[in-house]
């Protein structure tokens, strides 16, 4: 009775977002006939572009690394009930951070030691980042997600500002860029992949997250404030500090997924650094529901859905915006599909149903 | 439509409820009112909380429909299903809180709140005939500012001014000085009861305050569980008061707890005392106007008070849900800074009113929900970090059957719980650790049935003779004279009155309900 119970609660949060992708292929696919394309060309080109091939799973675990620890930045803030949406941010200051971390270390030290104080540097920079915006809304009251979504256009411009500016290195006069680490400093891909460890660090992070929030007593505490702030005061719980710590966690994942863009794929600070990943983390920390564990499998979704960009551009000659497009019809398909929670009887625990 | 803008030509109307009862499941909440308010009255409905005012006003103004009786207007029966209509028929409503829009001038809120205003708004004209029309009313409210910028008073004026615009003659003001100081209060009833002189309208007022009755009502209606407890015109405020708390309880009734009691060796030192606490509402108005109080160990102090004279700020600045402006709570003798480790030490404890919003989190399970205060303990934790979730659902489990918790499994969530339920789950916290000093329940009983509020009665007095200090503040007099060995009442942030139960009288205790001193 009772396993039945939960595994009624479970299905719905599997059906409730498998309709809604649903939802999301049939206006999407609505759009393409309206371009004249054929929508079954399209999710079979995107099929193959994301997980047809080896080669195509490796092009996709790459791309879905940093967007799992991107969205480990929206989900842990949202349990705690914070809205932080500035996640690119903190993957950029990450990054820059870890670049910077690099310079005074180069041509002398050991490529692990320089990799673990460039780890060390490009996770404290994002804890930072987003731990302000943490402190602005537990001191000041200012609401976090205009604070993170601000703070992450100010990241792009300091980054701009370092590398065209005191950090340029002179060897790189179409990209400025800062002084590269050096192949023989750069992180190698997992052995007999081309996917880079940033898949395994996102993994514990998740891993951890998940056990941080449902088995820990400070993840209690998390939960009480982020459930009813003025219940957790009641309880004398410091929801402040409890927000602050939450921000700290989430932006040091992100600014370890900027650091694992720098030492595994760039292997200097530039723009390149600015490709949306701390975005996208947000459609796919939505997708998941704000639960760790759920996020590797959607963040591996959405990697395919970047990773057939290509493809699809090519075969298709579509724009290459197109899966941008797709992504975003996803995303609002998502968000509304919230609102049909506890809608459906089947999916409700007997004896709830019997309530007066 | 110039018609709707001139006042001479308009008349109060006459307004007679015969026999009306509502029932709400299975509680009545009216119980054969009738109600007779000849043209151009001024009056006035007095009642506790919970006597039926608001659901009267609300059968009159459709928002309800009675079970049964019915309402004349003028002589003639008037059906009216919903509020609409009512206001099609003259009648309209001052609610407690203000209805205007903040962001649009008082003339804006106005033309827009005419059933007929136009797509487009001829602004010029509008304003000459709203001069015109402000010109024949007593009230001055500056028409060109933001409501948001205007006084208490001007809105609440704003309000009425409304109500004449829109030619709703027969007014119906649900406690509408509650928010204006005395005297925009007297100024406002003034002009009201002035107008009513002259037949140009007809006045119901729900009250709680005997002054104001006294000073501008032609004649009252006192409600006391959903019946008539008497109306008449010229009743002294000792009359009013008798008729609004009721008589003395019969013999049987509170009965029922006292066998429980225990005398207590009552400690000299207070093992709770508010020292001058002050504390502002969330508009930043003054909610508690240095409210001092001492709880002695083993003792319960009730307090009383008409919903919304402070209760709320009190015991959320308590348990460290609001900040205090000023004044300092001590416990067992120790300055009391609501953090967790303090909320422990001290042993303090709180049931804070509507525990679903102000005690629980919605989406956690109904264990979850009962460890909230000592999950980092043992057993519930390992080394004070890591939760033994099977502890919590055990614990949970036995807790739920010691507290008669009704619910699915210890695992479901606790919004899966009815509201009678989930109070008790959250009881179920607060009372069950071994050692309670302190203990801060507000109305614990509320919306639930008799045996119930009995079982949580008798625990809040188990806890007592357990040697915990009470403060149970209470919007149900009854609830605090069963309970209650020191009787409290709270009135506009201030304790106006404190006395041990024996030496309380209800008649004098009603009249500091009502916020008067004696008269």
């Amino acid at each position: 009775m009772r396993g039945a119970d939960e595994l009624r609660r479970a299905a719905e949060f599997v059906v409730v977002p498998a309709l809604a992708l649903a939802i999301s292929a049939a206006i999407f696919s609505a759009i393409l006939l309206a371009m004249g394309q054929s929508p079954a060309a399209f999710f079979q080109l995107l099929w193959r572009g994301a997980f047809g091939t080896a080669f195509s799973w490796q092009n996709t675990l790459q791309r879905a690394a940093p967007l799992i620890l991107t969205a480990l930045c929206v989900a842990l803030p949202a349990r705690a009930g914070l809205m932080i949406i500035g996640g690119e941010g903190a993957f950029v200051m990450g990054g820059l951070a870890a670049a910077t971390a690099a310079l005074p270390l180069l041509g002398w030290a050991p490529a692990p030691l320089v990799l673990l104080l460039m780890a060390i540097a490009g996770t404290a920079a994002g804890a930072l980042w987003i731990g302000l915006v943490g402190v602005l809304r537990h001191r000041r009251g200012v609401n976090e997600t205009i604070a993170s979504l601000l703070l992450a256009y100010i990241a792009v411009a300091v980054l701009s500002f370092l590398v065209e500016g005191p950090l340029r290195d002179p060897a790189s006069p179409n990209k400025p860029s800062t002084h590269p680490i050096g192949a023989e400093t750069m992180l190698g891909p997992i052995p007999g992949t081309s996917v880079h460890w940033g898949l395994v660090a996102g993994l514990i992070a998740c891993l951890a997250a998940h056990v941080l929030i449902s088995r820990t007593t400070t993840g209690f505490a998390i939960r009480i404030a982020g459930g009813n702030p003025h219940a957790a005061l009641g309880q004398g719980l410091p929801v402040g500090r409890l927000l602050v710590l939450c921000c700290l966690l989430a932006g040091a994942a992100a600014g370890l997924a900027g650091f694992f863009d720098v030492a595994t794929v760039h292997g200097a600070a530039n723009v390149s650094l600015v490709a949306g990943y701390g975005f996208t983390g947000i459609l796919v920390s939505f997708l998941a529901r704000h639960n760790a564990l759920a996020i590797p499998p959607v963040a591996i979704l959405f990697g395919g859905l970047s990773a057939a960009g290509g493809l699809i551009q090519r075969r298709l000659g579509l724009p290459d915006a197109t899966v941008a497009l797709l992504e975003g019809v996803i995303f609002v398909t998502l968000l509304t599909s919230e609102t049909l929670y506890g809608r459906f009887a089947i999916f409700q625990p007997r004896g709830a149903r019997q309530r007066p | 439509m110039p018609e709707a803008f001139t006042i001479p030509a308009a008349r109060g109307a006459a307004l007679e409820a015969i026999g009306l009862s509502k029932r709400f499941g299975a509680f009545q909440a009216l119980d054969r009112v009738s109600l007779k308010v000849p043209a151009g009255e001024f009056h006035a409905l007095l009642g506790e909380n919970g006597a039926g005012k608001s659901t009267l006003v609300k059968c009159l103004m459709g928002f309800h429909r009675a079970d049964e009786g019915e309402v004349l207007l003028d002589g003639r029966e008037a059906r009216i299903r919903n509020p609409r209509e009512a206001q099609a028929l003259g009648l309209g409503m001052v609610y407690q809180h203000f209805t205007l829009v903040p962001s649009l001038t008082g003339a804006e809120n106005l033309v827009i709140a005419r059933r007929n205003a136009p797509a487009v708004i001829d602004w010029a004209a509008e304003r000459r005939r709203l001069d015109a029309f402000l010109d024949r009313t007593p009230f001055r409210v500056p028409l060109d500012r933001n409501v948001g910028a205007l006084s208490a008073g001007e809105r609440q004026k704003l309000e009425i001014l409304k109500l004449l615009y829109l030619d709703q003659r027969f007014m119906i003001l649900d406690e509408p000085t509650s928010v204006l100081t005395p005297a925009e209060a007297d100024e406002m009833l003034g002009h009201l009861k002035a107008m009513a002189e002259r037949g140009e309208i007809t006045v119901l007022m729900i009250t709680h305050k005997f002054r104001e009755v006294k000073a501008f009502a032609d004649a009252v209606t006192i409600l006391r569980h959903g019946r008539i407890a008497g109306s008449g015109r010229g009743l002294t405020t000792r009359e009013m008061a008798a008729m609004m708390v009721g008589e003395a309880p019969g013999p049987d009734k509170g009965k029922a707890v006292q066998p429980l009691r225990r005398e207590m060796p009552r400690s000299h030192e207070p093992a709770l005392e508010l020292a001058g606490l002050f504390a502002e509402d969330g508009d930043g108005r003054p909610a508690l106007r240095g409210v001092s109080l001492k709880v002695a160990a083993g003792e319960i102090v009730g307090l009383a008070g008409v919903s919304g004279n402070g209760q709320n700020a009190l015991v959320e600045a308590c348990c460290g849900q609001r900040p205090l402006t000023d004044g300092q709570i001590f416990v067992n003798g120790r300055d009391f800074v609501p953090t967790r480790r303090a909320f422990d030490e001290a042993g303090m404890f709180v049931v804070p009113e509507e525990p679903l919003r102000n005690a629980a989190v919605f989406g956690m399970s109904i264990a979850d929900n009962i460890a909230f205060r000592r999950f980092e303990k043992p057993p519930l934790s390992r080394r004070g970090w890591w939760l033994d979730r099977r502890a919590i659902s055990a614990a949970g489990r036995e807790l739920m059957a010691r507290f008669r918790v009704a619910g699915p499994s210890p695992d479901a969530p606790i919004g899966a719980l009815s509201g009678g339920n989930v109070q008790r789950a959250v009881l179920a916290r607060e009372l069950s650790s071994e050692r309670i000093s302190v203990l801060v329940v507000a109305n614990p009983c509320f919306g639930l049935d008799f045996a119930s509020a009995a079982d949580i009665r008798a625990r809040i007095v188990e806890a007592r003779n357990n040697g915990a200090a009470v403060l149970l503040v209470s919007e149900d007099l009854d609830e605090v004279l069963e309970l209650a060995d020191t009787v409290a009442v709270i009135s506009n942030g201030r304790i106006t009155y404190k006395a041990p139960i024996a030496h309380v009288d209800r008649g004098s205790l009603g009249v500091y309900l009502a916020g008067g001193s004696d008269g």
